[in-house]
């Protein structure tokens, strides 16, 4: 693959003494969705915790876009505005705040204090917005305070603004926790139809959600990657049985 | 943009309606115009309680709306003070100079005319000559300057420090006030130059305004207040609207979150400290000429801690809060330990409320802080949120 958007390559992270991260290579390509699976402990967070800069590792690269820029040096806000958007585990929205005031503030726009205090705005902000809570399902929900929103409901709104961030790579961490059947069935389908245009990872622990996925699969084992490939290929595979299938 | 930004804000008006019948209220009732009801002393008391509400509402910006409970901001409001304060020590000693030296044969030397005023002012502490932080002393536009300068410039460099390094939450309040006690301490010595633990004195005395009476003075200076608290509220209140609003109340409430949606969180925060700390010594600098003195206690940490307890009680997150916090507790503080309050005597006890004027403050904090954390403000949102419903059955 040559359209290669971020390449992750011989990263070694170490906590008090413990390696949560040992000479990780992963590529992502863009357009691409890619599912990361594995045991509690395998890498999964702090993988993406390292790519959105909260964590600096000890060895290694991390290259992102085609003008292959370091991720290394920059601060998680200027990864943001590189076009890198992150979604937690937990659903963290702003939760005092409106579904509109929570997309407004992620949609790519200008970011300094004074530029925002003094309201340059782009022209068509509230057709973004629109187009977002279209996208996400919560049109009808725009004023109202997003605390008040079902759990499922601020999982979607923080992948609404992440949409509204524009970013070309997107990081997922377990979208699906705590969603009923039919909200999953949403989630997925959010998730296909973003990676048509932008390389998205999903950090899940579901099986059968990463097979609705139907993508491209790396199984992380303690810190590295332990196969790669399609679903049932990784899922044949002994190394992966025995670590993480077959408990 | 003005006419969404007051739509979208209708409190501010409600504000400011209610600042202007204050004003003309009080201005009717004054000695200097009117009927004399309120005493020229209780004017005084009543425009430095407007300057405590306009430091109060840039402490419920900084701590109410971004999250950062600064330990300092009293600290900038009596360096405002002492800014203006030196000038009109300078200028008035001069005046009294000239005149004293004017019987004497021969014309006086500049020199001996700056000497004779460095003699004055600092005769308390033995000293004549000037310390290098007057030299700007002798002009009243700069000094004026230096009222919002030297406590943005402060709260800029420790800011910078501070929020470059990532230091939040209780640890922040800690270097605040490790921040205030060390400028309260500096001040107190006498090498400083700032007459150490006299401070400064003869404020109420406004240079080039003799002829005018305290009463007429003290009114002007309440008008001033009421203005810069006018000014004050519409500008916080236009900051902490609108998207700027919306990011500022992100980081108080998830930090990182902010972050990683691309916002350069410390460059929010550092604006947020460094204009809140600017308007504190402005409020500063119209406090201290109607309270006529300040020394170093006045920016001790104990005063910074004060104004967060009034920001509680009032309400944090609303602007209107922090002032009726402010205006309350200063009020009720001033007549309780003013020696007018009744003592109870419960016979076996005598409850003095110059002693026990703290405890209460503290308990009703306490209360404050456990049972009703929007404050006395939040009582008008749930009074909002009743009239809503009744209007929609």
């Amino acid at each position: 693959m040559n359209n290669t958007l971020l390449e992750v390559s011989g990263v070694s992270v170490t906590f008090d003494g413990f390696r949560a991260i040992n000479n990780l290579s992963i590529q992502i390509a863009e357009p691409e969705l890619r599912a990361v699976i594995g045991p509690n402990g395998a890498g999964k967070t702090t993988f993406m915790d390292i790519v959105t800069g909260k964590t600096r590792p000890d060895e290694g690269r991390v290259i992102f876009g085609e003008k292959s820029v370091s991720l290394l040096g920059m601060s998680e806000s200027q990864i943001a505005q590189a076009g890198i958007g992150r979604k937690f585990q937990k659903p963290t929205v702003f939760e005092a705040q409106t579904v509109r005031e929570n997309i407004a503030m992620a949609l790519r726009n200008v970011r300094g204090p004074f530029d925002v205090l003094f309201g340059r705005k782009a022209d068509n902000r509230e057709d973004r917005i629109r187009e977002v809570s279209d996208e996400i399902g919560l049109t009808d929900a725009l004023d109202q305070q997003s605390g008040a929103l079902s759990h499922g409901q601020k999982q979607w709104l923080e992948i609404g603004m992440l949409l509204a961030q524009d970013p070309r790579l997107l990081l997922v961490d377990e979208p699906a926790a705590g969603m009923t059947p039919a909200e999953r069935e949403h989630t997925t389908d959010l998730l296909v139809r973003a990676a048509k245009t932008r390389a998205v990872v999903v950090v899940e622990h579901d099986m059968e959600f990463v097979r609705r996925l139907n993508c491209k699969v790396t199984v992380l084992h303690e810190g590295s990657v332990l196969a790669e490939g399609s679903l049932d290929h990784v899922t044949n595979n002994k190394d992966v049985i025995d670590v993480y299938l077959g408990r | 943009m003005k006419n969404t930004f007051i739509a979208r804000n209708p409190s501010v008006l409600w504000f400011l309606l209610a600042l202007a019948v204050f004003t003309v209220v009080v201005t009717i009732l004054s000695e200097a115009t009117g009927f004399g009801l309120i005493s020229t002393s209780f004017l005084k008391t009543l425009g430095k309680t407007l300057c405590l509400c306009l430091v109060a509402i840039a402490m419920d910006v900084v701590w109410g709306y971004c999250g950062i409970l600064s330990l300092g901001h009293f600290a900038f409001f009596g360096i405002g003070g002492y800014a203006i304060g030196m000038w009109l020590m300078y200028a008035r000693t001069e005046g009294l100079v000239q005149v004293s030296l004017q019987s004497s044969a021969l014309p006086p030397t500049p020199q001996e005319i700056t000497d004779a005023i460095g003699s004055q002012i600092f005769g308390v502490v033995g000293s004549s000559d000037f310390p290098v932080i007057w030299a700007f002393s002798h002009s009243l536009t700069l000094q004026l300057l230096a009222v919002i300068l030297v406590p943005g410039l402060l709260a800029l460099i420790f800011g910078w420090l501070a929020f470059r390094s990532r230091v939040t939450g209780v640890y922040l309040s800690i270097l605040t006030q490790a921040m205030t006690l060390a400028l309260s301490l500096y001040f107190f010595q006498n090498d400083t130059g700032l007459r150490g633990n006299n401070g400064l004195s003869g404020l109420q005395n406004i240079p080039g305004l003799e002829d005018r009476s305290q009463a007429v003075v003290s009114l002007w200076f309440f008008w001033g207040s009421a203005i810069a608290l006018a000014l004050g509220y519409v500008l916080f209140a236009y900051v902490v609207s609108g998207k700027f609003g919306s990011v500022v109340r992100a980081i108080r409430d998830n930090e990182a979150r902010v972050r990683f949606l691309g916002y350069h969180v410390e460059q929010y925060k550092l604006f947020i400290f460094t204009l809140t700390a600017m308007v504190a010594g402005i409020a500063g600098a119209l406090y201290y000429p109607q309270a006529g003195i300040i020394n170093p206690a006045e920016i001790a940490p104990i005063a910074s801690i004060y104004l967060a307890v009034w920001v509680a009680i009032g309400g944090r997150g609303r602007l209107y809060g922090a002032v009726i916090g402010a205006a309350l507790v200063s009020l009720l503080s001033s007549w309780f330990t003013g020696g007018s309050a009744p003592d109870i005597n419960l016979g076996f006890y005598v409850i003095k409320w110059t002693d026990w004027w703290l405890v209460l403050l503290g308990l009703s904090f306490v209360l404050v802080t456990l049972y009703f954390p929007k404050g006395i403000g939040g009582i008008f949102d749930a009074l909002g949120r009743k009239r809503v419903e009744g209007d929609a059955s």
